[in-house]
């Protein structure tokens, strides 16, 4: 039978890994990260993931090389981490992808040093944006369980074999309590069947060498024909990660038939955009407050809804469009910053929407920022101030803060305090 | 000790077939060569950048006939830790041996980390060094194991200041059932020592640093290659040595060596690589020195 169990968002990310049959786990520690391996000590130790293979090493940087190398081996692998240590495992993360490894990596959001913050924070997951990675949020952690497994069939499925990431708020989720429906392991082997690699160090008649030099062109190798080069790789990559959507779109619908829970459609969220005229686009814990924020202005008769991106890569463009083809306000609440530009997910929804039939007027704030809070009243009050605003766009590298305590600090009432 | 070994005892089986993009007289090359016959064909080698990278060639086409994972400089052996922790998960690591092999600035700089790692957890593994005592697959730049006095493209005025590495002590300091140091130049004393190597599968890492000149990097002519090595041996400059479970033994090459008079003059070593032409009489002096300090301290482990 399946069970409900209180569980803290790291520890609901370990359940997933025990349903998920994983073999072999490398991981390093670091807060908010920690109590996913801590979990998964106790149950390898304790006998109840038979065969599973935890290797306790001494960096990110060597947790990422093993799992890499068990998945060139052919287990299923795992391994967890949060901003610095994300930072430090960054060179083996496009390594992965590259050799396209289906490795599941959680990541227990912080802000990136420095100043040191352990807390929650977006800056070090939108830092790996560009490695190759599927990236997949959670809200709750009941959908941490649940991304996680599907992140195990994206990344397995024959036409992608790629690395995914399951993203979620260090201490938000990672520390806090709540009921996760954890599945008979029988129904989950039902959605996630045991892995078949397309690469297997083992196969010693056929396997010689993962990772080679390559050249900028295609090699001739006579009887064999060309080999590919590195361009070719790269374009196989992208494209095996455009058409991820779709097994991922695909892989959602079967998890909601056998569990009967969905997200969205698998790579989008909303909340009451049935009628919306404004909307509010964010992810993970903003999101999750912004419902509140919709709730309360709605009572104030303003028709918002929210989009809460589900998968951030591949980015949903098509389905952007088309959600947001009759809102006249798009108000994104970014808790990172593309340093030099603005929030991350502001300037990606803009570069989505460029040249689509109707455009939105897209106003973006930084919010949040090395675990500021930020609450429902705060998203509400910023989506009311950029109504108010006679056009967003005509300034769009001005970025503006929500949160921000400028008042209480002398200093800055200096000349050239910043 | 390892049991000696004659020529017939080598497999004929070659796992690295001919037309590798290595140099001429590459003594790394010469050193894989012999690691893998000893090794056998159900091995699975981890692989950093480096020369062997090279010689496990380019996309579509290999001269190497066992399987290897290309890894990032600095994770060999973390790499080939996940290997092995697979195999255990797969139900396959009885029949299958890990091989890491990477070039001193592998093992002894960037690489120190993971193999420290490796080596604490007792991951059942063979760790090979293959030092050439520079950075030789990106120019020639020093790295931790390169000598006192040696020219590099980043000593090129003064010569390296330090002394190399002692990277076998590193390793002893973390408790190895079985460390070894080989030269390419003695391929039947190396071979012997990977099977050593091999049959202490289940005791954790097994960790082999071998000295393995290299032409273009040291500076001598080609065909000195293998006489090079020798000279590292014969000047006592290059201890040949197994520590099994604790307890060090000298090698056959070495063992006489103990007795400084039975060592080759140093400079002989020295003479022929345009590596050490700067060395003044005081430098040389800090060489011989070196070689009578690592000296005293084997002295005082080995039965004589």
């Amino acid at each position: 039978m399946p069970s409900i169990k209180l569980l803290k968002g790291n520890h609901a990310a370990a359940y997933a890994c025990k349903s998920a049959r994983v073999g072999m786990v490398a991981a390093y520690p670091i807060t908010p990260q920690s109590p996913v391996v801590e979990k998964i000590s106790e149950f390898v130790e304790a006998g109840e993931l038979p065969g599973t293979e935890f290797v306790k090493v001494e960096s990110e940087q060597s947790a990422i090389a093993a799992v890499i190398a068990a998945s060139a081996t052919g287990s299923r692998v795992f391994t967890a981490s949060s901003a610095n240590g994300l930072a430090y495992m960054h060179e083996l993360l496009p390594w992965a992808a590259g050799t396209r490894l289906p490795v599941v990596l959680c990541i227990a959001s912080r802000a990136l040093a420095a100043p040191w913050s352990v807390w929650t924070d977006h800056a070090d997951v939108f830092a790996t944006r560009d490695c190759g990675w599927i990236t997949m949020f959670a809200e709750n952690n009941q959908e941490i369980y649940d991304t996680v497994l599907t992140a195990y069939r994206v990344a397995e499925d024959p036409n992608v074999y790629l690395p995914a990431f399951c993203a979620y708020d260090g201490y938000i989720l990672s520390h806090t309590l709540m009921p996760v429906q954890v599945e008979d392991i029988e129904k989950v082997d039902q959605f996630l069947p045991p892995l078949k690699h397309h690469i297997n160090l083992t196969d010693f008649e056929h396997v010689k060498g993962v990772g080679p030099v390559t050249l900028p062109d295609p090699p001739d190798r006579g009887e064999y024909g060309y080999a590919p080069g590195y361009f070719e790789f790269r374009f196989s990559m992208q494209r095996s990660l455009e058409h991820s959507l779709s097994v991922i779109k695909q892989a959602h619908k079967e998890f909601s038939e056998i569990f009967g829970r969905s997200y969205g459609n698998g790579v989008y969220k909303t909340y009451k955009m049935e009628d919306a005229e404004v909307a509010i686009f964010a992810v993970m814990s903003v999101a999750a407050e912004s419902r509140l924020a919709v709730d309360f202005l709605r009572e104030k008769g303003i028709k918002v809804g929210l989009v809460s991106l589900k998968v951030f890569r591949p980015f949903p463009s098509e389905d952007l469009r088309e959600i947001f083809k009759d809102i006249s306000n798009v108000v994104v609440f970014d808790r990172e910053i593309g340093y030099g530009w603005e929030g991350v997910l502001s300037y990606e929804l803009k570069a989505a929407l460029y040249k689509s039939s109707t455009q939105p007027d897209i106003k973006g704030y930084i919010v949040g920022l090395g675990g500021r809070d930020i609450t429902y009243q705060q998203i509400a009050k910023g989506v009311q101030t950029a109504l108010t605003m006679e056009s967003v766009n005509e300034n769009p590298i001005q970025t503006d803060f929500i949160g921000l305590q400028l008042d209480k600090l002398q200093f800055l009432k200096r000349e050239g305090g910043y | 000790m390892v049991k000696s070994v004659k020529i017939m005892d080598i497999p004929e089986e070659e796992m690295i077939l001919p037309g590798t993009r290595l140099c001429p007289s590459c003594a790394p090359q010469l050193a894989y060569r012999f690691i893998l016959k000893a090794l056998g064909p159900k091995t699975i080698v981890a692989v950093p950048a480096s020369c062997m990278t090279v010689v496990h060639g380019m996309q579509g086409a290999t001269p190497v006939k066992v399987p290897v994972l290309n890894t990032t400089f600095e994770t060999v052996a973390a790499s080939a830790s996940g290997i092995v922790a697979s195999l255990k998960n797969l139900g396959k690591d009885k029949e299958v041996t890990v091989l890491a092999i990477a070039g001193d600035g592998g093992t002894v700089d960037i690489g120190i980390q993971g193999l420290s790692g490796a080596a604490e957890r007792h991951t059942d593994m063979i760790f090979c060094c293959y030092d050439n005592e520079a950075y030789m697959n990106t120019g020639i730049q020093r790295s931790g194991s390169t000598p006192f006095g040696a020219i590099t493209t980043t000593t090129p005025i003064d010569g390296k200041l330090e002394h190399k590495k002692n990277m076998a002590m590193i390793m002893e300091a973390h408790g190895l059932s079985y460390i070894a140091t080989a030269c390419a130049s003695y391929p039947l004393d190396l071979y012997a020592k990977f099977v050593k190597a091999k049959e202490m599968k289940g005791e954790g890492l097994r960790y082999i640093h071998v000295l393995a000149p290299c032409p273009p990097g040291w500076g001598f002519d080609n065909k000195l290659a293998i006489e090079i090595g020798r000279l590292a041996v014969k000047t006592g400059f290059w201890p040949m040595f197994e520590i099994i479970r604790g307890k060090m033994e000298l090698s056959k090459e070495s063992r006489r060596l103990i007795d400084p008079t039975k060592r080759k003059p140093l400079e002989e070593y020295l003479q022929p690589q345009r590596r050490f032409r700067k060395l003044s009489p005081e430098q040389k002096q800090e060489l011989e020195n070196y070689v009578a300090d690592t000296w005293n301290t084997i002295a005082k482990r080995v039965d004589v």
